[in-house]
């Protein structure tokens, strides 16, 4: 019963803004149609355009390419994210060092390196790789770092005194802690990942879906740039499932909110 | 300036000298913390204790008296600042690699099962992975967790995941068994519970036992000799008490006894007034507290 009014309310939501938006650019109220249509388009043509789109073969191929490079970026950010998580974790000295530089490269918005990787890597998808890379890249090893270095000292002491050594340690307490943090982290790394081929392919490219979005935007085709996003909503959102069902499967250990624990 | 109370000498005489010496024992020991603000606070001072193989020695003291600063110096997981911890005749040099520990807050690695967890303490000692499987489902049975092998910590109760911390330190046969107020979070009931479980698994084999407690009924029920500290900083033993109730016991029908509560007026004589120290030292420091606002 709840779920129905909740599913009713936000359809509701939907259908008013498709209202709003139809009416406000197919007839006369808010002034010229044509003006109004060459800005907004109209909801029936950026459907359209997307069925049309979507039932076409050529979309698959941009999306397939932004699924590369978004793949690639993530892979290889975390990669490099827990290698050098542990490394400073476990390195006082590394991390006290490298500590000023770090936080300066991670307040660095990092749009601007996209002519930088440009010129660096080409226009294929390398550049936006690497784009994707320096976003993913401190999500992880900020939460990987941090995994490490918050270790439930009891769980550790206890580690310990069964008789762990270096190796088991980090077998059994430090990395599994590690990729909880990560873990948590999932949708903000890959959704970082996504961000950083969709704004590269954007800034400069000849392929993916900000490519397409970008082409449509450079002949002020409203309804092709309107339609790609939407795409790229989709997209996200399968995405996103996907990631939520590989965590529930990854932190199967881990408590629900719901679930409470007594004595 | 330290009060030195020498404990009444009620324990002497009590210990089987064993070949190797006892089990473990502290000689004058001092612990000092360096404070993060550049201060040091001295928890203990001139600690001597011997616990004997086979013996349960309960340590009850004031809260923050030091009590599990002791442990951890028997565990090798702190390094006194001055004084000996000798495990069997022979100096302690970092980890007590003879003893086991049961922590008070939750151990357990929440990523891994009840069986994992267990199974787990086997590979320090090189044990096959399907021997370190049987033994541990055994462990597991054995303190009443037959069927809940393979639930995650969380989706146990506080004391079904002390059993399973119980039977991690156990499946090892450590010589020394180390406890922190272990049953401390628990309910009433299930502290019996899990006191008698303590018990039968200790007298199969009865190992050196160390159990730091502030529940003096439950020190009583299950000890051969029961230690009080005083009230810290610098605290030290200030009795000694030897508790000569007949074994097996059931540590709730146990407290109905007599004995009992001869045993539980004596020590509490001594408990006491080091328990009002502590509570009037909490009382000056909110004063002092006051006054400076």
């Amino acid at each position: 019963m709840k779920r129905m009014k909740l599913l009713s309310l936000q359809i509701l939501v939907m259908v008013v803004f498709l209202a709003v938006w139809h009416v406000m650019t197919t007839t006369s109220l808010f002034g010229d149609i044509k003006t109004s249509q060459f800005f907004f388009s109209t909801p029936w043509a950026v459907l359209a355009r997307t069925v049309k789109e979507l039932t076409g073969p050529s979309i698959y191929w941009h999306l397939g390419i932004t699924l590369t490079e978004t793949v690639l970026a993530f892979v290889i950010g975390s990669a490099a994210g827990i290698l050098f998580g542990f490394a400073f974790a476990r390195n006082e000295l590394l991390s006290a060092v490298f500590d000023p530089y770090i936080k300066a490269a991670n307040a660095l918005p990092r749009v601007v390196l996209a002519p930088i990787f440009a010129l660096w890597f080409g226009l294929g998808i390398w550049s936006k790789v690497a784009l994707g890379f320096t976003l993913v890249f401190f999500i992880v090893f900020f939460n990987v770092y941090q995994g490490v270095r918050e270790v439930s000292p009891t769980i550790l002491a206890n580690a310990r005194m069964l008789g762990m050594n270096e190796r088991q340690l980090f077998k059994h307490v430090y990395w599994p802690s590690a990729l909880t943090w990560m873990f948590s982290s999932l949708h903000t790394s890959v959704g970082f990942a996504l961000v950083g081929a969709v704004v590269g392919e954007y800034l400069g490219s000849s392929a993916g879906l900000g490519y397409k979005i970008h082409e449509a935007e450079s002949v002020f085709d409203v309804t092709g740039v309107f339609a790609g996003m939407l795409i790229l909503a989709i997209f996200v959102i399968a995405i996103d499932a996907l990631v939520t069902l590989v965590e529930r499967r990854l932190l199967v250990w881990r408590p629900t909110q719901s679930t409470t624990t007594t004595t | 300036m330290e009060l030195q109370d020498r404990p009444p000498a009620v324990a002497a005489g009590a210990e089987p000298v064993s070949s190797n010496g006892p089990a473990v024992a502290l000689g004058q020991v001092d612990i000092t913390f360096h404070l993060a603000n550049g201060g040091r606070y001295q928890a203990v001072k001139g600690i001597d204790l011997k616990v004997a193989p086979g013996e349960f020695v309960s340590i009850v003291g004031p809260t923050g008296c030091g009590k599990s600063t002791l442990l951890n110096a028997a565990a090798g997981l702190l390094a006194p600042s001055a004084g000996k911890v000798e495990i069997f005749g022979k100096p302690l040099a970092g980890l007590n690699r003879r003893a086991g520990y049961l922590f008070q807050q939750d151990a357990l690695m929440p990523w891994k099962t009840a069986l994992e967890n267990v199974k787990v303490a086997l590979e320090p000692m090189g044990i096959a992975d399907r021997e370190a499987d049987s033994r541990a489902r055994e462990w597991l049975a054995r303190v009443g967790l037959r069927t809940f092998v393979d639930r995650y910590p969380h989706m146990l109760s506080g004391g079904q995941r002390k059993r399973v911390s119980l039977a991690q330190m156990l499946i090892r046969n450590p010589e020394i068994l180390l406890m922190d107020e272990p049953f401390g979070p628990l309910d009433a009931q299930t502290r019996q519970i899990m006191g008698n479980l303590l018990l039968d698994l200790w007298s199969r084999d009865r190992k050196a036992l160390m159990f730091v407690t502030h529940d003096l009924e439950e020190a009583i029920a299950l000890s051969d000799r029961v230690v009080v500290m005083s009230a810290g900083p610098a605290a030290g033993i200030v009795a000694d008490y030897k508790v000569d109730l007949p074994r097996p016991r059931d540590i709730a029908d146990i407290r109905l006894e007599k004995a009992f509560h001869e045993i539980h007026r004596d020590i509490w004589s001594s408990l006491r007034i080091e328990v009002q120290k502590a509570y009037a030292m909490g009382e000056g420091r909110e004063l002092v507290g006051g006054d400076a606002s």
